[in-house]
């Protein structure tokens, strides 16, 4: 909200918005889906706005992909959600490719040595790879280091975490040993729900890396 | 930052959290024990690791591979859409030069067609190239225990599937069958074939096993393989492979058995140019594998080689039903292993967890469709959903679409616990209901309350023990964001 503001966004937050539905469709619940999607427009499609930002890019192609896709029978529903869909846009996606913004403009200062977990959605629906790098890149005092294996899935997949919990803990074993690897100290996304599962885990395993969102890094000013 | 914790909280064997959400049991269990599974978890990522690298950088050569795929996609649909021609025309080609065609209803039919020619040929020694389609009817061992009388000796001779034949266990991997067995295990399966112990190093072994199969190669009175693809317009068969066993089957018996997936078809010779060129650059890195060989009718006037007799089995197997369905797509797959390799789930479990022959997302894919959803409702959950079998896909089959909309087939015919119906309904209800959603956070944070532990929630009851048996739960936020944005943030 405060970057968004400190490029002089006007933002509005709907407050009668709840999820948009995703873990009921991750789990094969359409019906259920269709109905919280449903609200979801509903509530949207009442405000005055250019773009819907959203900081998270799986919840960003759950609106602008998935609705489209469980509404593909109900031609109103669709087309509604198509256009809603293509105002929809991800955090850095916003920042980068709309606003025209890097991290310069927004003063962010971030002393830390950082690896990127790019989302699954994110990469590969939405093929945003290069924006948050972008960004990030312009992040006083922060260095931007690669990781191995840095396209594998975290493992938290929804409630894939909880049907399979032992796979999924595994996964996430493996990106960790990747960021043991590669020396950071701190791990950025532009999905909170990869840096709930990865922080999770990090902390039962001891590990005191520092986990942060990209707009939390780049609300930074001095240090942090 | 927090004191620390006990470093490694004790993983709980005692809580057993895990497959408390019904109907994922099998996946869970297996896939459990062979993450746990240090030496397995070793033998998955050399193999993997090394073909997806080699994948990569091959296909990274080719800057005509996006467009190869989209080809291969619309060559996939036009040949369903048009499959009962094309498998008359492929039929009609083999029939003029001079091959026998069955069309297979089932694994069985194939089996009692294998077995009656063997019976009728007098058959001791049959060899067979490696071949998937035959794997998924367990032709080996009905042929073993329907045809006992026989008393046929059945050899796999890719290397890989004469190990696991040796060994009596099963491939876990569409393309290297046997990548969970290290040197180790495999010193050993082939010493004891050998009847003595043989060194650990890949000359000795591959000599004893080039010697050994000599043998049966010479012995062979029935050759059986797979099909790579099928050419309607032609009726050639192609056999892609890297040992050239699959020559020593086609060519040195007499007779030449092809077991072929109906949706092994393409309509044009031409279209292999689009196949061949993305087949083992996808599956093993290669441009080319050693041997990419065509066979058109068995051995004709004048030929030097090829089998006399050739018998071309179209089999069905439950695919034809997939026709013109939201699943057909499945039906695109060219089995080449992508999809494996680059998977996170596979990669941390191997093939054997799936239950069932083929493995991986195409597994989890097509082994419902397949065999039917009651048989093996686990494996549509064996997925993150991440999308990178969707990015690998030669032919771009969306599997995480296809698992998606198999989640959604369970739920439509009752297949669901109660349990998770149930939440799901009350996931509906709540989100569409935002005064209901405000109260739900509000009592969550008041639930959490005594729960909260070093900025943590204490290890859970339910399905949510699922998660903190292994991993941290964050707190709801103290206040939600609703009320920062009222309060004007």
């Amino acid at each position: 909200m405060r970057v968004l503001r400190r490029l002089g966004v006007d933002v509005i937050y709907p407050e009668r918005q709840t999820c948009c539905g995703q873990p009921a469709f991750n789990s094969g619940f359409f019906d259920e889906t269709r109905s919280v999607g449903r609200h979801f427009i509903d509530v949207f499609e009442k405000e005055r706005f250019d773009y819907v930002v959203c900081p998270s890019g799986s919840c960003t192609t759950m609106v602008s992909h998935y609705y489209p896709f469980i509404f593909e029978d109900l031609p109103d529903e669709r087309e509604r959600s198509e256009a809603l869909g293509g105002r929809v846009r991800e955090f850095s996606d916003f920042l980068v490719n709309v606003m025209g913004a890097n991290a310069s403009d927004l003063g962010a200062h971030h002393e830390a040595q950082a690896v990127f977990h790019t989302g699954c959605h994110q990469r590969r629906e939405l093929g945003l790879l290069r924006e948050p790098r972008e960004l990030l890149e312009n992040v006083e005092g922060l260095n931007l280091v690669g990781w191995e294996k840095e396209e594998l899935c975290c493992g938290f997949g929804g409630t894939f975490s909880v049907k399979m919990p032992a796979v999924s803990t595994a996964m996430a074993d493996e990106k960790i040993k990747a960021l043991e690897n590669s020396g950071a100290d701190t791990l950025i996304s532009g999905d909170s729900s990869c840096l709930m599962h990865l922080k999770g885990r990090l902390q039962r395993t001891g590990h005191d890396t520092r986990v942060l969102h990209l707009a939390q890094v780049l609300d930074q000013k001095n240090g942090g | 930052m927090e004191t620390q914790k006990p470093a490694r909280r004790r993983e709980t064997e005692d809580r057993r959290h895990e497959g408390i959400v019904s109907g994922v049991e099998g996946f869970n269990e297996r896939g459990r024990k062979a993450a746990r599974d240090k030496e397995l978890h070793d033998s998955v990522e050399l193999f993997t690791g090394k073909a997806v690298a080699a994948r990569n950088a091959v296909l990274h050569a080719l800057p005509e591979a996006p467009e190869l795929r989209k080809r291969a996609y619309r060559i996939k649909q036009e040949t369903m859409a048009n499959l009962d021609r094309y498998l008359e025309q492929m039929a009609d080609n083999v029939e003029a030069r001079g091959g026998k065609v069955f069309f297979a209803e089932d694994g069985e039919a194939v089996v009692r067609y294998i077995g009656d020619l063997a019976r009728r040929k007098g058959a001791k020694v049959v060899t067979k190239s490696k071949s998937m389609a035959t794997e998924e009817i367990e032709l080996n061992r009905r042929l073993e225990e329907d045809y006992a009388d026989l008393d046929l000796e059945i050899v796999e001779t890719d290397l890989g599937e004469w190990i696991a034949q040796l060994a009596g266990d099963h491939p876990s991997h569409i393309v290297g069958p046997i990548l969970h067995m290290n040197r180790k295990r495999i010193t050993e399966v082939l010493s004891q074939a050998a009847g003595e112990e043989l060194p650990p190093d890949v000359e000795a072994l591959g000599s004893f096993a080039r010697k050994r199969l000599r043998e049966k190669f010479l012995a062979a009175d029935i050759g059986v393989t797979g099909a790579n693809f099928g050419v309607a317009e032609t009726g050639t068969v192609a056999t892609i492979t890297n040992e050239g066993n699959a020559r020593l089957v086609t060519s040195v018996p007499p007779v030449h058995v092809i077991v072929m997936g109906i949706e092994k078809l393409v309509p044009r010779f031409e279209d292999l140019s689009v196949f061949v060129r993305l087949l083992a650059r996808s599956g093993t890195g290669q441009k080319l594998t050693v041997y990419t060989n065509f066979i058109t009718g068995p051995r004709d006037e004048g030929e030097l080689d090829g089998a006399e007799e050739l018998h071309l089995i179209l089999m069905d197997n439950g695919r034809s039903k997939l026709l013109g369905t939201e699943f057909e797509e499945a039906l695109y797959c060219i089995r080449c292993g992508a999809c494996l390799n680059v998977c996170p789930v596979y990669r941390q479990t191997g093939g054997h967890a799936y239950g069932s022959t083929y493995s991986g997302p195409i597994g989890a894919v097509i082994t419902p469709l397949l065999k039917g959803q009651k048989d093996a409702k686990d494996l549509p959950h064996a997925s993150s959903l991440c999308g990178a079998c969707w990015e690998a896909c030669p032919v771009g089959i969306p599997l995480h679409e296809l698992l998606l909309k198999l989640r959604n087939q369970q739920v439509e015919e009752g297949m669901k616990g109660k349990g998770e119906t149930l939440a799901f309904k009350g996931f509906e209800n709540t989100m569409k209901n935002p005064a209901l959603y405000k109260i739900s956070g509000k009592a969550g944070r008041l639930v959490q309350k005594p729960l909260k532990k070093d900025g943590s929630v204490r290890p859970l009851p339910g399905p949510l023990g699922a998660w903190t048996d292994s991993r941290d739960l964050p707190p709801l936020a103290e206040k939600p964001f609703r009320d920062l944005w009222k309060e004007g943030i």
